[in-house]
């Protein structure tokens, strides 16, 4: 059920980041000041954004999980946050390269968004220690999901009060777009977002395709007696799914 | 069965975990010698004999944040191995009721903390007199104390049963207490300048009190999900 129109969505997603990619390359104009190396931001920024709205999906999920105790939401939160901390691993890469290139620093501690980002990060980081270290998997679903509802609601508020700090350089993406980014470079950004909000979507379904399919499996290995020769199951950080009592 | 008043019950909470803190001594003391001995630290880290403006507030308020750490790592801990949360669940009580106990009890810690740490780091470490910037010290060190108290009684209950409480308190807590540690140590440091040259922002105080506010519901409304079990 899970894999219901995957592979057409995989496809308009290839075709997507494919043809933002050659936009960004070849259509689009080169920064007067940055030249070439202002094309990352047709990858960092989207990235970015997607990370942090993905974060924030995943405590509306987990509020989701905790008004239904169903547990698949607290799988939808789970894989929401796994996909954006990856994505939140090359947002930091992308942006370090990219403050090199134009301020000649890896790292630059009087920006905000770059220090509320890795802050972000480095609370989300904890997400999956916490639920490795409880064992009763209802509870650590439970657990999970005031975890992600707090840390959800941490994101917003946290680039605000960061922002007031003062003194800051990063370049306010969209204020330009509204101000002053040039035609080709606004569609060319547009158009990134676009297909990286699609990347995310398809990661994610893919990857609940597979937490599912796995859990089926191991349901329909249980019936046939095959598992129980197999070691004890380990702990896990993944929500089992099958917690409810249907599969011990 | 009729339900007890709230305000009883948080204070019978109250003076139990008061009262089980002087049996014991577990954390105050701890907090207090840890706050004195950090700021020995930094005087042979930084190789400093005084400190003003923003190097003072910095050292002031992390010494503090990491002291509050040890309390929040215990706050909770009689509660999960001694039966503290199944006796509270089988009680009629409301369940916030504990957040708040819990809440008032690491600002209580806090508070005598500073009582120690403050004055000491005023003799040790401060440059410029403290007498003069006290009132809106006093008023910096409120907010502070409760954005660390909230944020310490939620992530506490969050880490107390799980098998790595005494890493996951921490390391949880620390990203969350960064905003607070930016507004009590930005507050601070015009009143640690020895010129007493900057005026302090009002941003700091609203941003404080606008993120205490916002945790604190944030902390109400998700506290009963930790207590179901």
């Amino acid at each position: 059920m899970y894999g219901k129109g995957l592979r057409p969505l995989s496809l308009i997603t290839a075709a997507a980041v494919a043809l933002t990619l050659a936009a960004a390359l070849f259509w689009a104009p080169n920064d007067a000041y940055l030249g070439f190396l202002q094309k990352i931001f047709y990858v960092h920024v989207p990235l970015a954004i997607l990370t942090l709205c993905g974060f924030v999906a995943a405590g509306l999920m987990a509020v989701a999980h905790l008004r239904t105790r169903d547990p698949r939401w607290d799988m939808r939160s789970y894989v929401a946050i796994h996909i954006s901390l990856i994505f939140g691993v090359a947002v930091l890469i992308t942006g370090s390269i990219w403050a090199r290139g134009a301020w000649g620093h890896w790292w630059v501690w009087n920006d905000p968004t770059l220090v509320s980002f890795l802050l972000v990060m480095l609370l989300y980081a904890t997400y999956q220690p916490l639920r490795f270290a409880i064992e009763d998997p209802e509870r650590q679903a439970r657990y999970a999901s005031v975890f992600a509802i707090t840390a959800g609601a941490f994101v917003p508020i946290n680039f605000a009060i960061v922002r007031l700090a003062p003194a800051y350089v990063h370049p306010r993406t969209l204020s330009n777009i509204s101000g002053n980014l040039p035609g080709r470079m606004q569609v060319v950004f547009y158009l990134a977002l676009f297909a990286v909000t699609l990347l995310w979507i398809t990661l994610w379904r893919f990857e609940m395709t597979a937490k599912h399919v796995a859990a089926q499996l191991r349901q329909l290995q249980n019936l046939v007696g095959e598992a129980s020769d197999e070691a004890p199951a380990r702990r896990s950080a993944a929500p089992s799914l099958t917690h409810a009592g249907s599969v011990s | 069965m009729t339900r007890p008043r709230s305000a009883a019950v948080v204070v019978a909470l109250l003076r139990a975990q008061l009262r089980l803190e002087l049996r014991t001594f577990e954390s105050l003391p701890a907090m207090c010698l840890f706050s004195v001995t950090a700021f020995l630290l930094f005087h042979f880290g930084l190789d400093v004999d005084s400190l003003s403006g923003n190097l003072a507030s910095g050292v002031l308020w992390v010494t503090l944040l990491l002291a509050a750490l040890l309390a929040i790592n215990r706050v909770y801990v009689a509660d999960a191995e001694q039966g503290g949360f199944d006796a509270f669940v089988l009680s009629p009580a409301e369940r916030s009721t504990l957040l708040l106990a819990k809440i008032l009890v690491l600002l209580i810690y806090l508070v005598v903390v500073e009582l120690v740490a403050v004055p000491a780091f005023a003799i040790l470490l401060l440059e410029p007199s403290l007498w003069q910037a006290m009132p809106s010290m006093l008023g910096a060190i409120v907010l502070g104390d409760l954005g660390i108290a909230v944020i310490g009684a939620l992530v506490g209950a969050l880490a107390v049963r799980t098998q790595a409480r005494d890493l996951l308190g921490p390391l949880v807590s620390l990203p969350l207490l960064v905003p607070v540690l930016l507004g009590v140590a930005r507050w601070t440091a015009p009143l640690f300048d020895a010129s007493r040259a900057g005026a302090v922002a009002l941003r700091w105080p609203l941003v404080l009190a606008l993120y205490d506010a916002i945790f604190g519901l944030i902390a109400f409304s998700l506290f009963d999900f930790l207590l179901e079990d």
